[in-house]
């Protein structure tokens, strides 16, 4: 019936839920994600994004690139790859990482899962498998993509622990970073209290044949919590006052990088503090010590720049001359009434040098462009961090 | 567990050429130096093998042409026993009019095939001798802060342009084309380009219409003349090892590294598969390459992008080696069996031998270098016996099935034997025959190449054996490469390992 060599009429894939997303997406507007087909906005993104800041949101995870890791070295495999250490894992928890190539340079970041002593979940923004294997060499582990037997929703908002008890999952004594397991149709729900919004949240996996209950269940559950599905424009809004950067967004992989100033280390990207440089032996570990001597080139700070207009893409200079860095995602924050950016800085202007940047803008106004100089300061990210992303069990201020 | 007594500054693994002359050099500027041999002999790739009772011969390597000057000279080799039993050995190329070459010198050639002969001999000598001080150089980088000898590269490159525009024109219209185009545009003797073909494919994986095919030639050229050391080639590895043990070097054979001990960050010390560890400051690996990054270290000390490298150098074997014990003396139509026998009829036959080794199958007529050194001296058969020793291109290296291509080849060689030595069938008391897969497993050079990794265009000077570990410093601090696999490539000549040692002293004086 399907015959592969003839893909290329369907160029994009549907996920699991992808029945009810069309059917709820008013204004069609969609995007490529990870060759899936992705909603980018239902028909408010201003009400999709209050949604994640003030009751419950349901945004469809399914193209998130996906590996499973099994076998008795799976966890020194994962610690050979990355920078954290994945030894210190308990079963049944979550954590942020990122892993480098030999030169000590980010190809990319994700959430690492440990759902037993020897089998782990990878879910990235990028494709990997070719170098994921080759990092196999010398362990007895199996590594296997499994982006498409995996269905995926990101639960967030404050009223989404009580959507889920009224669904039937009680989380409330589940922790940030650790995952639940409950028993859903035929098979296995899978609970993790994470998230990319910064705001209390979960994500939900299980089989992709459960997965249209699943929805229709959480719609259900959730009605009286005014649940509703986001796309990716209202999530880029949450994440963005969160902190969070996206590869390909904020930074560009180094294998992707054809340019070689183009890559960045973890200590460029801010998330040098996720090495441990105890452990034993990893990629890029002697390059990145040999950085940690001698420096970075690079910063990735905060910005709260004046006024309203966002300033996405724009050159940041020091004072008003010198060209000193790019924005690489910014927006106008709801919830902190500020005009926020995430940015790649030349060092010391992130720190030492920071008191006199300035962002160039050109503002489009009626099909012309106005060019504007506003004055930016470097600030501590997360720009928005409510309490009830942590507590536990979650309260909903 | 044991532990060894008695630390050493440095610790060679790998008992061959290279290991040997590494050692020696280390222990020449001072360093207590022991080298570790898996084998119970030292010698590696240099050794003399009685294949059949009262029958020797070189083992693997049978010629002795590219010993490094420095090498014979700094472990002073002829004190220490090496003395050669030919000297100046000619080739007869064998067939219905044979051809006889000593040196660039060939008899037999027409006149004008004999004054183009002359003409391209200059200028392929001379373009190999600009070349050659690279073999005794640790490859420049083309990268900055990484030690270049900048003083040394000017010289070279001033030499180089010192012959003048039309010659350096020359070299570089030549210098990356195929053996067979350079000498189909100035020679029409099929005997003598076959011959010359073959020379330059010895060894390699590569046919003589391949590109880059000239640039061996080359390399072969910046050689020395034909010579065969008295008792073989394992009399090279003894001198050698004697003047390591004169240096003070501490050999120890059957001492099997099972692998390099990585202590915060760096290489510390071997540990051997009888379970002994040895410590030392500084770790030399004059084995193969792929076995030194993949086997010894793995990722417990490298990163998997260096691995990826590792794991696609290039190391298919096109050689197969024959030794023969013969029962009385072969006649090859009368050729003197004191001169390399070479049967390589033409260009065409040395590519069409090629063609099928790239499908991994048998040729059906095998081109091969063939040395007698029964000959020469004797010792190496019984009284009116003989035995032979042939190097034969080429020959699959992963083949379906091994045992079957084996015999196939073997067969296919005696047939073409027969035809240029009637009779020699019947005189073949024990033959033996190591196909690429049996040099590899017998001597460590994965896919049976000499070289530990091919030597080609793209895998010379500053890619081998490839980018960022050309100048024998491995990422991993204290462990260095001073074998084969490494620059400038393998042959019995010591020069990697000289020029390694030569580069640890420099940078750790």
């Amino acid at each position: 019936m399907t015959d592969t060599r003839l893909h290329y009429r369907k160029p994009l894939l549907e996920t699991p839920f992808h029945p009810r997303i069309a059917a709820a997406n008013r204004l069609s507007e969609w995007g490529a994600w990870a060759g899936y087909v992705s909603a980018l906005a239902f028909g408010d993104t201003e009400m999709e994004y209050t949604a994640i800041r003030n009751g419950a949101s349901v945004y469809d995870l399914c193209p998130m690139v996906k590996y499973r890791i099994t076998g008795p070295d799976a966890a020194a495999y994962l610690d050979r790859l990355t920078v954290r250490n994945v030894g210190k894992m308990a079963v049944d928890s979550v954590h942020y990482t990122v892993w480098c190539d030999d030169d000590g340079k980010v190809m990319d970041d994700g959430t690492l899962f440990r759902f037993g002593p020897e089998n782990f979940l990878i879910c990235c923004q990028e494709r990997h498998l070719p170098w994921l294997l080759d990092c196999t060499w010398g362990f007895d582990v199996t590594v296997t993509e499994v982006t498409p037997d995996i269905a995926a929703l990101s639960l967030q908002g404050p009223c989404t622990a009580s959507v889920l008890t009224a669904a039937g999952f009680d989380v409330n004594a589940l922790k940030p970073f650790r995952i639940a397991h409950f028993p859903f149709e035929n098979g296995t729900l899978h609970i993790s209290r994470t998230g990319f919004t910064g705001d209390l949240g979960y994500e939900l996996w299980c089989d992709p044949t459960d997965a249209l209950p699943l929805w229709d269940h959480l719609m259900q559950s959730g009605a009286p919590w005014g649940i509703r599905p986001i796309g990716t424009q209202a999530l880029d809004l949450a994440r963005i006052e969160a902190g969070f950067i996206i590869t390909n967004m904020d930074f560009i992989p180094a294998e992707q990088a054809l340019r070689e100033d183009r890559v960045r280390s973890p200590f460029e990207l801010g998330l040098d503090w996720l090495i441990d440089w105890g452990k034993s032996h990893f990629n890029g570990r002697r390059a990145l010590m040999a950085e940690r001597a001698k420096g970075s080139e690079w910063a990735l700070v905060g910005l709260d720049i004046e006024g309203n207009i966002s300033t996405e893409g724009s050159l940041i200079y020091h004072g008003k001359q010198r060209e000193v860095g790019h924005i690489t995602a910014a927006t106008w924050s709801p919830t902190t009434k500020r005009n926020i950016a995430i940015a790649q800085l030349r060092r010391p202007y992130h720190d030492k040098k920071n008191k006199d940047l300035w962002v160039e803008v050109y503002a489009l106004r009626e099909l012309q462009y106005v060019k504007l100089m506003l004055k930016a300061r470097v600030v501590p990210r997360p720009f928005y961090a409510p309490t009830r992303r942590r507590t536990t069990p979650p309260g909903v201020t | 567990m044991l532990s060894s007594d008695r630390a050493s500054d440095a610790i060679v693994i790998g008992g061959g050429t290279n290991g040997l002359a590494c050692a020696t050099r280390l222990a020449q500027s001072g360093r207590k130096v022991t080298l570790l041999e898996s084998a119970d002999h030292i010698g590696g790739g240099a050794v003399t093998t009685e294949f059949a009772p009262g029958y020797r011969v070189s083992g693997l390597a049978h010629i002795l042409h590219m010993l490094d000057p420095r090498v014979a000279r700094g472990m002073a080799l002829d004190k220490h026993g090496l003395t050669l039993i030919a000297s100046n050995l000619s080739t007869t190329l064998l067939g219905n009019d044979p051809l006889v070459m000593t040196g660039q010198r060939v008899s037999g050639l027409s006149s004008t095939d004999q004054q183009a002969w002359d003409a391209l001999s200059t200028k392929l000598t001379r373009f190999a001798n600009a070349l050659a001080p690279f073999r005794q150089m640790t490859p420049p980088r083309p990268a900055r802060g990484v030690g270049n000898d900048l003083a040394k590269l000017a010289r070279l490159g001033l030499n180089l342009r010192r012959m003048g525009q039309t010659d350096f024109r020359e070299f570089l219209r030549m210098i990356l084309i195929n053996v067979a185009d350079v000498l189909e545009d100035d020679l029409t003797d099929d005997r003598l380009m076959g011959l010359l073909a073959f020379d330059t494919m010895l060894g390699a994986w590569l046919g003589p219409r391949s590109p880059n095919s000239l640039i061996l030639l080359l390399n072969r050229l910046s050689g020395g003349a034909l010579t065969l050391p008295r008792g073989g080639m394992g009399a090279v590895a003894d001198a050698m090892a004697q003047s390591a043990q004169a240096a003070g070097v501490n050999i120890r054979t059957n001492a099997n590294v099972a692998r390099i001990e990585i202590t915060t960050d760096r290489a510390t010390g071997v540990a051997l598969t009888n379970g002994e560890t040895l410590t030392a400051g500084l770790i030399v690996s004059a084995i193969n390459p792929r076995t030194t990054f993949e086997n010894l270290v793995g990722p417990r000390g490298f990163d998997t992008g260096l691995l990826r490298q590792s794991r696609n150098i290039r190391s298919r074997g096109g050689a197969a080696k024959l030794h023969l014990a013969l029962t009385g003396t072969p006649d090859f139509r009368g050729a003197d069996l004191k001169s390399r026998l070479v049967i390589a009829p033409s260009v065409n036959a040395v590519e069409n031998a090629f063609n099928p080794v790239k499908y991994n199958e048998v040729p059906a007529h095998p081109v091969m270098e063939i040395i007698l050194p029964s000959a020469h001296e004797p010792g190496m058969a019984p009284q009116g016996h003989h035995s032979l020793s042939a190097v034969v291109q080429f020959a699959p290296h992963a083949p379906a099935d091994p045992d079957r291509a084996r015999s196939t080849m073997l067969a296919n060689i005696l047939t073409t034997l027969e035809d240029h030595a009637p009779g020699i069938g019947a005189l073949i008391a024990r033959s033996e025959l190591l196909m690429p897969y049996d040099i590899a497993a017998r001597y460590g050079m994965q896919g049976g190449n000499w070289h530990h990794g091919e030597l080609a265009v793209e895998q010379m000077l500053f890619l081998r054996p490839f980018a960022g570990v050309s100048q024998y410093e491995t990422p991993l601090p204290g462990l260095w490469l001073a074998g084969a696999g490494a620059h400038p490539g393998g042959g019995i000549s010591g020069a990697s390992g000289w020029n390694a040692a030569e580069r640890i002293i420099k940078v750790q004086p």
